[in-house]
């Protein structure tokens, strides 16, 4: 279990310094996919089967192919990189660094959680195993039915706003404004064009 | 068994270079990835309580995460290539226009 935890971490880690330290965006994209995976790995070592597949099909599938369609689809060309705007980054970098490294020796020497051993097969009904499709399920649709309903009305904004954001705006210019007076007076030109030919047919 | 402080230190580290990266990067889809890191740092957490408490709240709790994550990339996205569109740009510096 260890060896699995050390592995898929080093992996995630890996995973997250490629992100930020690629130019690239396609390479920061794949690094975040890596990572993605990686954590799928540490929920199944956490008894948690549904959201291991669910990070896989929808963070890893859907939502990183979003990404790199908008990343090939806008195609960027490389930009040159502009540390000096950023030298003062330096002096905010080393504080917060050394809180990182706190934040972890505090949790490695104070948290001491020993996990419940996992029941075993059959000592529970298979609606109260943690992280099946069941247990999930029955939490969803009872105790937090009201923020499943909410999540629903937040994915349809999200459809509409984004539809409405990224369609391309059909501005007055585009779009050719026909008056009534214009209407009128091309009828007259016609109107003049055929009494023209009508009189030229009739001087031959 | 794999005591729960090494997850909370991994999610930790994880989140901390996904705020790293919201500093660092210029490129906003890169941003955006960096947004995506700290999410799943949290998510880590999440699970992870999830499993030492034996609460099934937490593996829900990511559900409903993931879920606002995608409809995040979703308008965020959007709103990239609305920008792309406008200022024929990505990196952050440039979308200035609300600058006094």
């Amino acid at each position: 279990m260890e060896i699995l935890f050390i592995l898929f971490a080093a992996i995630a880690v890996a995973g997250a310094l490629n992100v930020i330290l690629q130019r690239n965006p396609i390479y920061s994209a794949i690094g975040l996919i890596v990572t993605l995976c990686a954590l799928a790995g540490l929920f199944l070592t956490l008894a948690a089967q549904f959201i291991a597949a669910i990070q896989i099909i929808v963070y890893a599938g859907a939502i990183m192919v979003l990404f790199v369609f908008v990343i090939m689809l806008l195609n960027i060309r490389e930009e040159e990189s502009k540390i000096d705007r950023q030298r003062y980054l330096k002096w905010l970098a080393a504080p917060l660094f050394v809180a990182l490294l706190a934040e972890v020796y505090f949790v490695i020497r104070v948290v001491s959680y020993d996990p419940k051993p996992l029941p075993a097969q059959g000592a529970v009904p298979p609606g109260q195993i943690l992280g099946t499709v069941e247990s999930i399920g029955n939490a969803m649709f009872t105790t937090y039915l009201l923020p499943f309903e909410a999540t629903s009305v937040l994915i349809l904004m999200a459809i509409v706003g984004s539809m409405l954001l990224a369609r391309r705006e059909r501005t007055v210019s585009e779009v050719t404004i026909v008056t009534a007076e214009q209407i009128e007076a091309a009828q007259l030109e016609r109107e003049d064009e055929a009494h023209e030919t009508e009189t030229v047919g009739a001087g031959h | 068994m794999i005591p729960l402080s090494w997850y909370l230190a991994l999610s930790a580290v994880l989140f901390s270079i996904g705020v790293v990266g919201v500093l660092v990067q210029r490129n906003v889809i890169a941003l955006f990835m960096c947004i995506e890191l700290m999410l799943n740092a949290v998510n880590l957490t999440f699970v992870a309580f999830s499993r030492f408490l034996d609460q099934t709240t937490g593996q829900l709790f990511v559900f409903i995460v993931m879920a606002v994550a995608a409809a995040e990339a979703a308008v965020g996205l959007a709103i990239i290539i609305s920008l792309f569109r406008n200022r024929e740009t990505l990196n952050v510096d440039e979308a200035d226009l609300l600058k006094l």
